[in-house]
């Protein structure tokens, strides 16, 4: 039953992405697309699934993960903005390091997602993940202290992330 | 209908100021890493602001940018750190102003596990000398 | 006026890749330049997708995706020959 829940999941999304891709609404266009979804779908069910452990029903995760997109973009903003006025002073202003941070997080989406946000929002990169440790680098290091540079880079994304992957 | 035109147009304008600060900052910046982070990811939200304005200004196309956003969104936080990791395991050093280097140190110490080929710059062709910085 | 300040913002992207295309002909190391590579086709596919509307086309609009696809490919085999030699 979930494993059927997951597939059509899955085929909606890839059909919604062909049909994006058309660009029109004819009945031929949409059977084929409809077949290549589930096709690929079929291909692909035999290896595991990011999505098969995560519970997406509890609106309190629902809510949090539809804040999570305008936090993130707010985070990129303002983060760029850091970074643009570093750029454009006649000194550069910067003082890059590679630092460790620790995450709370269990969940691998979890992390994956906590990973590609830090290297998303400018100023800071994920160079390496081992264990419960990030590798930062960061342009700006103002905290060696690894407790400190956890608070300050990945706690806001944490207080999400821990409330949508439970 | 025009005030969507003037507000796209303004957005396009503020998005190609991004890029060329990206383009500037991946000029000035004194090592690989911090080319990455003004490089790839303050072009990023120049991409997005670009993009976005360009598509107000033609609101059918509309979907389609958007799946453009959606891809570099996913795409270039996974080509950046991708590129990061292999050049630090192939043992690219930091500009010579940086604070520290935590993964080397922890590489060092056999706290983690070093890439294959870590400690060793692999074209050494081209010139493997420090960046100094600026 | 939307023409001009289109122009005005095309004129800036142009800028930009010609950075870029200094960062990328300087180098040192090749991670450098692939980087540089990266920024030009970030910058690119705006444009693109900009010469997609000037000039009506929807096709364009795939142009830029598929060339942002191949440039992502790119930079990971890059990555990856950097790791392990291919």
């Amino acid at each position: 039953m979930k494993r059927l829940g997951l597939f059509l999941f899955i085929t909606a999304a890839l059909w919604l992405f062909w049909l994006v891709f058309v660009g029109n609404l004819d009945p031929q266009e949409m059977l084929v697309g409809a077949v290549a979804a589930a096709l690929v779908t079929l291909l692909r069910s035999g290896q595991p699934c990011l999505l098969e452990n995560v519970n997406f029903l509890n609106p309190r995760r629902v809510f949090m993960a539809l804040a999570y997109i305008p936090y993130m973009i707010w985070a990129i903003i303002v983060a760029n903005l850091d970074v643009a006025r570093r750029v454009v002073q006649p000194r550069l202003d910067i003082n890059p390091g590679i630092v460790r941070i620790k995450t709370r997080l269990k969940n691998p989406v979890a992390r994956m997602i906590l990973a590609n946000s830090i290297t998303l929002t400018p100023g800071t990169l994920t160079v390496e993940v081992s264990g419960d440790d990030l590798y930062i680098h960061w342009i700006d290091v103002h905290a060696q202290d690894s407790e400190a540079a956890s608070r300050e880079i990945a706690a806001g994304f944490e207080k999400y992330l821990e409330v949508i992957f439970g | 209908m025009a005030a969507l035109d003037i507000i796209g147009a303004l957005l396009v304008l503020l998005g190609s100021l991004f890029l060329f600060l990206g383009a500037l900052g991946i000029l000035r910046m004194p090592d690989l890493y911090n080319r990455m982070q003004t490089g790839t990811k303050a072009t990023t939200l120049g991409n997005m602001l670009t993009l976005v304005g360009l598509g107000l200004l033609e609101p059918a196309w509309l979907p389609k940018i958007c799946l453009i956003i959606l891809f570099v969104l996913i795409t270039n936080p996974l080509s950046s750190h991708a590129l990061a990791r292999a050049a630090h395991r192939a043992g690219y050093p930091l500009a010579a102003g940086s604070v520290t280097d935590a993964l080397r140190e922890d590489e060092q110490a056999g706290g983690i596990e070093p890439g294959s080929t870590a400690c060793q710059v692999r074209d050494p062709g081209s010139d493997p000398q420090p960046e100094v910085a600026e | 006026m939307v023409d001009r300040v289109l122009i005005l913002a095309m004129a800036l992207a142009g800028a930009g890749m010609l950075l870029a295309l200094i960062r990328l002909l300087r180098g040192p190391n090749i991670p450098s330049r692939a980087v540089a590579l990266d920024v030009l086709t970030l910058i690119t596919m705006p444009v693109m997708v900009g010469l997609a509307i000037t000039s009506g086309r929807v096709i364009y609009l795939d142009v830029a995706l598929v060339y942002g696809i191949l440039s992502f490919l790119g930079v990971i085999s890059l990555a990856r020959y950097f790791d392990q030699g291919v």
